[in-house]
């Protein structure tokens, strides 16, 4: 037998982009930001789409999921998919410009490529809500993971019952997408908006999205027998909405929350998402609120 | 298994077939301020340099497969373009020689997170494939808790196993390369004598430990005692400073920095080795921390290696070797803290 032991070059062995693959774990496709519209001050869409075409085709997700997007040589964070699951590699991701990496981005142009893998996560289960009422509840950026669902829904009207959109922002100001409630209005869904901080052209509600969702509870309509829930925004607002939610009656495996957490990998070996044994980037984003409650200090 | 004796001064013939290949194992690296000797894995070139009889080293073997800082992927820049190429940065086996038990178990236990799907890390599953590792018998150091985390004998994740039966090695063999390596020194079968004295050495090691740690129930007692004032005062003294993570061999989070070169050609992904224990290990963007206190981060550290990993594969992630209390600046050990949420209650 040889003196030198046999080498085994993982690299050179064949692999394809299938979860499972040693090869998939640094690999990302390259996409190019294809448009970027300014929302806010302070958050922009990206719309994004994969260059290679049977990539592009092949790169499925499901509402709830999220990428890593990576600027070469800037950095890699999590990014919760934006759009609708039906436009496959042609993605959107709002993003507000808050640190290194979103800063950098906020100045890149239309052409620009960046670096995309995933989709990783669990998701909001659409297809288990079929034929009953969705609320979909959203503080600040929370709107932002629950378009994907409301795009879902929307894509198959005829498959839900009524779908109820409220969304709290800070101010009139930081209200996001407010291009598309009139087309959403369109669509039949119920969108009710609350603002902190009114400033004097606002007509709407003022106060906490809790008082918005207190005056649909309150409505002889709702069924918590027949409704699925999902919310997202800052944990805050999870405590006070699933509590409100638990006392009308919806059972808490029927609402999701998305939760937040510093990721350097996505593919649970990094550890920085982790609570206990859970991984935020494996076994969620996406939890029914039976699960949260049962992981310490996740909210 | 299948089982070997062989004579010690068989051991420097065994080294040199290995030592073509890099050879990693325990050397001295000078003395502690009591003038006691201080180990430390590293690459051996001679067999007179391979301090077999070390007692405990005070990192592990760690940095020989996931290193502190690695790197990832590269990138080459072209205007709008790039390109990345990644690299899994191993192109030897290594052999590594006399690691004790608990090393080995690390190992395993790594490997489970590690290697394991839905997306193992090619860059440990690639250095762990080219490992051909020599395990050795060792002797119970005062802080030594291996007994009670099940982790003082090692099952399988080694090549060859060597206890030491005075004048011979008895050997344990579990891969067909350490048999073929074993064939070319003068080994005989053991004989009846030699299992007797081999479980003689063993009965009389396993009665040297001195620290214990009362698992009994454990996971439902971190469970219980969430709330317990027992984490408040190991977090006050805790200094945050990571050096339990960083002699840890079972410590595997990390961050991931990317830097452009200077030409703006070309640009690096670097993986870091990181400590739950940092005061940014849970921030988030916008400046958000989910553990700003330092008893939370010290409690997490807990519920990771002895909740959580045995909630996700029904073991500990701690190995017990102990070597997190001795580097420990302040003082804490985790048979102390485990002692203390069992007495104190909530």
């Amino acid at each position: 037998m040889a003196p030198q032991l046999p080498f085994i070059n993982l690299l050179a062995q064949p692999g394809g982009r299938r979860r499972q693959d040693l090869g998939s774990f640094e690999y990302s496709y390259q996409a190019e930001i294809t448009n970027v519209y300014p929302l806010t001050k302070a958050e922009k869409l990206y719309q994004l789409q994969l260059i290679d075409p049977e990539e592009r085709r092949r790169f499925s997700f499901l509402p709830g999921q999220f990428v890593m997007l990576e600027l070469p040589g800037i950095g890699e964070a999590p990014f919760s998919i934006s759009s609708s699951p039906l436009h496959h590699g042609d993605l959107e991701l709002c993003i507000r410009d808050v640190g290194n990496l979103t800063h950098f981005l906020s100045r890149m142009q239309r052409g620009a490529r960046v670096g995309i893998s995933g989709p990783f996560g669990t998701h909001f289960p659409v297809e288990n809500m079929v034929g009953q009422d969705v609320l979909l509840i959203g503080g600040g950026l929370g709107i932002v993971p629950l378009r994907a669902p409301l795009f879902a829904v929307l894509e198959n009207r005829s498959r839900y019952g009524r779908l109820d959109v409220m969304y709290g922002a800070k101010s009139p100001a930081d209200l996001l997408f407010t291009y598309q409630y009139d087309s959403w209005r369109q669509f039949d869904v119920n969108l009710a908006i609350t603002v902190d901080r009114p400033n004097r052209g606002w007509r709407g509600a003022t106060g906490l999205i809790t008082e918005l969702l207190k005056e649909r509870i309150a409505k002889a309509d709702f069924q918590p027998a027949t409704s699925f829930a999902i919310v997202c925004g800052p944990p805050v607002m999870f405590r006070f909405v699933c509590a409100l939610l638990t006392e009308a009656g919806l059972p808490m495996q029927k609402m999701f929350v998305s939760l937040e957490r510093r990721m350097h990998c996505g593919r649970g070996k990094c550890c920085r998402c982790n609570i206990g044994a859970t991984y935020i980037c494996l076994d969620g984003p996406v939890f029914d609120y039976w699960t949260v409650m049962n992981l310490k200090e996740a909210i | 298994m299948i089982f070997a004796t062989f004579s010690k001064k068989e051991l420097p013939r065994l080294f040199d077939l290995l030592a073509p290949n890099t050879v990693v194992g325990p050397v001295q690296k000078g003395l502690d301020r009591a003038g006691r000797p201080l180990y430390d894995f590293d690459v051996i070139y001679r067999f007179q340099d391979l301090r077999l009889d070390y007692p405990t080293t005070i990192h592990s073997a760690k940095r020989h497969f996931l290193p502190h800082r690695e790197s990832l992927c590269t990138f080459t820049l072209q205007g709008n373009d790039w390109e990345k190429q990644v690299d899994y940065n191993v192109y030897k086996p290594v052999v590594f020689f006399g690691l004790h038990a608990c090393d080995i178990n690390a190992l395993n236990k790594l490997d489970k997170v590690l290697s394991s799907p839905p997306y193992p890390n090619p860059y440990y599953t690639a250095k762990r494939r080219n490992m051909f590792i020599i395990g050795q018998g060792c002797q119970p150091q005062p802080q030594c808790f291996c007994r009670s985390m099940g982790t003082d004998t090692a099952l399988h994740g080694f090549d060859l196993f060597l206890t030491d039966l005075g004048d011979r090695y008895f050997a344990e063999i579990l891969s067909a390369t350490a048999y073929q390596f074993l064939q070319k020194i003068i080994t005989r079968p053991p004989t009846a004598k030699d299992h007797d004295r081999y479980k003689e050495v063993v009965t009389e090691r396993n009665q040297q430990f001195q620290t214990t740690v009362d698992t009994t129930d454990l996971t439902k007692l971190l469970d219980l005692e969430f709330e317990s004032a027992a984490w408040q005062q190991w977090g006050d003294k805790c200094l945050s400073c990571g050096t339990c993570a960083n002699v840890c061999p079972t410590c595997y989070c990390y961050g991931v920095e990317e830097t452009v070169d200077l030409d703006l050609r070309g640009a690096a992904k670097t993986k870091y080795l990181y400590s739950c224990n940092l005061i940014d290990f849970a921030e988030v963007a916008g400046g958000h921390n989910f553990r700003p206190q330092t008893a939370t981060r010290l409690k997490y550290r807990y519920y990771h290696k002895h909740r959580g990993f045995v909630e996700a594969y029904e073991e500990s992630l701690c190995v017990g070797c102990g070597r997190c209390g001795e580097a420990c600046l302040a003082g804490i050990t985790v048979p102390d803290v485990l002692a203390s949420v069992r007495a104190l209650g909530g």
